[in-house]
């Protein structure tokens, strides 16, 4: 059975468990509410929550175990003698995954009927040529080990599929069943009802928190992988990025400081750009301007945010790079090229000043009224006010807001692509082309990568290296605003 | 209790500092002031007292122009300072304010140190030459302010770690290091504690020798105690305006009786 079609049946009977119980509920109390311990809703909702949470919980934990546990029966089927010279179990896996998805294809168009999918044998049919026709292309002619492979997969998926169903509608079952009968005037549903929505929550938090942890995991143990062939002294210290592509010999040279360099110096002209401009609009926004000129300039600073860095990237591309290079950096003899650090961070630091102005907005705004009115009344300007006693007071938050820019303009990849090309270098001339730790990531993982070489493995090592950094960063910056946070409360 | 004998108190007529002509305060639509004539005398303390929302803070943040931080406030007629009119266009309200100092209800000392709270007016109106002077400055405001002693040692110290009775000395120390000839105090004890309303209301009659002392109060044994004359706000009308001694003893008004007495407010 499908799964949407079991999650339907669970829904329903969870509805159906909403309305007995509310009715057993009153039934109970002789139709007064006043003699039931919570409202009838409760008793309705307790009954529909342990209905639903608990079979679809174990219908998601099922899914998820599936499949390993299929692969780990099938991958004993493939005899060694199967996997050819330079290849591997895995690859034969995803043969038979991929000729088993064609089988399905080909039944669901009736090109096969299911008793054929089971049956046919490569020696009597060409059966890359019968999947070929609708329209499964195979690499290769599909090998009777492979095929047999595939068909049992197939059978064992069916399997599977109908001890779910079977054992999910009985957790739905039960659930309904456990729930209904505890519901009498007495039983206390509300305080059961809010302990499942809280475990709801916990849930959900968890999800999002062990993913981190799960990111996290897999990229140390990639970049474990990259230090046992690559040694840490190289790639930390190391000033030349010179990756040898696979095959075509030679040792790689993967130094990670002329990235960290290009990565620091274009974050930098980036926050240079964006935190006087940002903050600027921001004191006007908040001190100056009256609430008509706010209510339109606002969103059309925030505007500048929703626009993907993409478009930035070819902003800088034919506008911003041409321009510097016609009027900065030829005069000045200090370069020919378009793409440079000086275009990627201007264009990366207009792209963070809605990012700098909204939240630094919002920070003065919550300095309060009465400092103002304490330095104005002592005979102080607007600007001194600002100056001396909105700022400092508004500190701790706008370096906040400075920081988290700045783990964005670390993490930015699009405009330097496009702003400043991809050679790596260490150098002073913000007029040169230089690249960053993100563009070497998606240079190293793109095309034909072989997880094997460290040319590839590095892109996990420079990941986590990008990682460790801005998370410093945001840890600073949480640091510094708890920190301060406190003096005008 | 001092209210016993405030009918003793002896009363001298002085010069005047402040006076208001046909002062009227609006808040977009709403007539927050009406037609409040008053005129407010040089070395005394005199107390608004009145029901909460009778602008009688309002007509306060009048005399230093602080309602110009405020949009919609609008206000019209003359206030005279040493017959000036303050609201006439030639005047700079950051001059007047360094004039005529405020003292908030809420203390609101800045996350800077106690040292630098002080300092800050005179730093903003070039007051000291050199560090030596604003030294000296600071001083002699924390004295006045009578907290010199409890953070003579620790002026580095942030003026946001004081306790709230410290705080509110602080900004009193504060509105005095700018050498205000008025002062203007918008309940300045109501975040306080008997004790520190004490220090505060004892402060406030030493001010009374060099300075002008507007203050708001609530309390109205507060306005007994520390003030000379005394006006009854009520519904934005400056009902009553008098000797202290004889607003709290003799009321000439039906409603500053009621409201003294308990029946309205």
């Amino acid at each position: 059975m499908p799964v949407l079609w079991i999650v339907l049946i669970v829904l329903a009977l969870g509805g159906v468990g909403y309305m007995l119980g509310r009715r057993r509920a009153m039934a109970s109390a002789d139709g007064d509410v006043r003699h039931l311990h919570s409202l009838p809703t409760y008793y309705g909702s307790n009954v529909a929550l342990l209905t639903i949470a608990p079979a679809l919980l174990f219908m998601g934990l099922w899914l998820l175990m599936q499949p390993i546990l299929i692969e780990r029966q099938i991958i004993g089927l493939i005899p060694e003698s199967a996997i050819a010279e330079g290849s591997s179990r895995s690859l034969v896996m995803s043969d038979v995954r991929r000729v088993a998805e064609g089988l399905d294809t080909a039944v669901a168009q009736g090109a096969m009927t299911p008793d054929q999918a089971d049956s046919i044998r490569t020696e009597f049919t060409d059966v890359r040529e019968r999947l070929g026709r609708v329209g499964v292309a195979l690499g290769s002619n599909v090998r009777p080990e492979v095929l047999r492979a595939a068909q049992h997969y197939r059978g064992l998926q069916a399997r599977y599929s109908a001890i779910m169903t079977v054992l999910v509608l009985a957790v739905a079952v039960v659930g309904f069943g456990y729930s209904y009968l505890q519901t009498t005037k007495d039983f206390r549903a509300r305080n059961v009802v809010e302990t499942g929505i809280k475990s709801l929550l916990i849930l959900a938090s968890t999800i999002a928190i062990l993913t981190t942890v799960g990111i996290i995991l897999s990229m140390l143990f990639e970049t474990r992988n990259f230090f046992s062939q690559y040694s840490w002294t190289n790639f930390f210290f190391g000033t030349t990025w010179s990756p040898s592509f696979s095959g075509r010999g030679g040792a790689s040279q993967l130094g990670i400081l002329p990235l960290l360099w290009g990565t620091l110096y274009i974050s930098v002209v980036a926050l240079l750009v964006a935190v006087p401009i940002g903050l600027f609009a921001a004191i006007y926004m908040s001190e100056y301007a009256g609430p008509k000129m706010r209510a339109i300039a606002k969103p059309l600073i925030e505007i500048l945010a929703g626009i993907p860095t993409i478009v930035y990237g070819l902003f800088a591309l034919i506008t911003v790079g041409p321009m510097l290079r016609d009027y900065f950096a030829q005069p000045l003899g200090l370069g020919e090229s378009s793409a440079s650090v000086m275009t990627a961070g201007v264009v990366m630091g207009i792209m963070l000043i809605p990012f700098v102005s909204s939240l630094s907005d919002d920070i003065i705004n919550a300095v309060p009224q009465s400092m103002r009115d304490g330095s104005l009344g002592l005979g102080a300007t607007k600007s001194e006010t600002i100056r001396q006693v909105v700022i400092p007071a508004a500190l701790p938050g706008v370096v906040g807001a400075i920081l988290l820019a700045a783990s964005r303009a670390i993490g930015e990849t699009m405009i330097v692509v496009l702003g400043a090309g991809a050679a790596a270098r260490i150098s002073l001339n913000p007029f040169e082309a230089m690249t960053t730790v993100t563009v070497k990531i998606v240079s190293q993982l793109t095309g034909d990568t072989d997880f094997a070489s460290p040319e590839t493995l590095v892109a996990f090592a420079l990941g986590l290296t990008l990682f460790v950094i801005t998370l410093g960063l945001n840890v600073l910056a949480l640091y510094i605003v708890r920190k301060y946070r406190e003096q005008y409360e | 209790m001092n209210d016993m004998r405030i009918v003793e108190r002896e009363v001298e007529t002085k010069a005047v500092k402040i006076s208001a002509r046909n002062c009227q305060v609006y808040y977009g639509e709403t007539h927050a002031i009406k037609d409040v004539n008053i005129d407010i005398e040089d070395k005394t303390v005199t107390a608004f007292i009145g029901p909460s929302g009778c602008g009688k803070s309002t007509f306060l943040r009048c005399l230093n122009r602080m309602n110009d931080t405020i949009d919609v406030a609008r206000v019209e007629g003359e206030i005279l300072l040493d017959g000036e009119d303050i609201y006439d266009p030639k005047v700079d309200p950051v001059q007047l304010r360094a004039k005529v100092g405020m003292v908030f209800q809420k203390p609101n000392p800045f996350p800077k140190t106690i040292y630098d709270n002080v300092a800050y007016g005179p730093r903003i109106h070039g007051l000291a030459g050199n560090k030596a002077d604003l030294d000296v400055i600071v001083e002699k405001s924390l004295r006045r302010g009578a907290i010199w002693d409890e953070v003579k040692d620790r002026l580095d110290a942030p003026g946001t770690g004081l306790s709230g009775g410290q705080q509110q000395r602080l900004c009193i120390a504060r509105a005095v290091a700018t050498e205000p000839e008025v002062l203007l105090m918008d309940e300045p004890c109501s975040a306080l504690d008997p004790i520190a309303t004490a220090q505060v209301e004892e402060l406030i009659d030493e001010l009374r020798e060099q300075y002008s002392v507007v203050i708001v109060t609530h309390s109205m044994q507060q306005a007994a105690r520390v003030s000379q004359k005394t006006a009854f706000f009520h519904l934005g009308n400056l009902v009553e305006f008098g000797e202290t001694g004889q607003i709290f003893t003799n009321p000439q008004d039906p409603r500053t009786e009621s409201y003294i007495t308990g029946r309205i407010g």
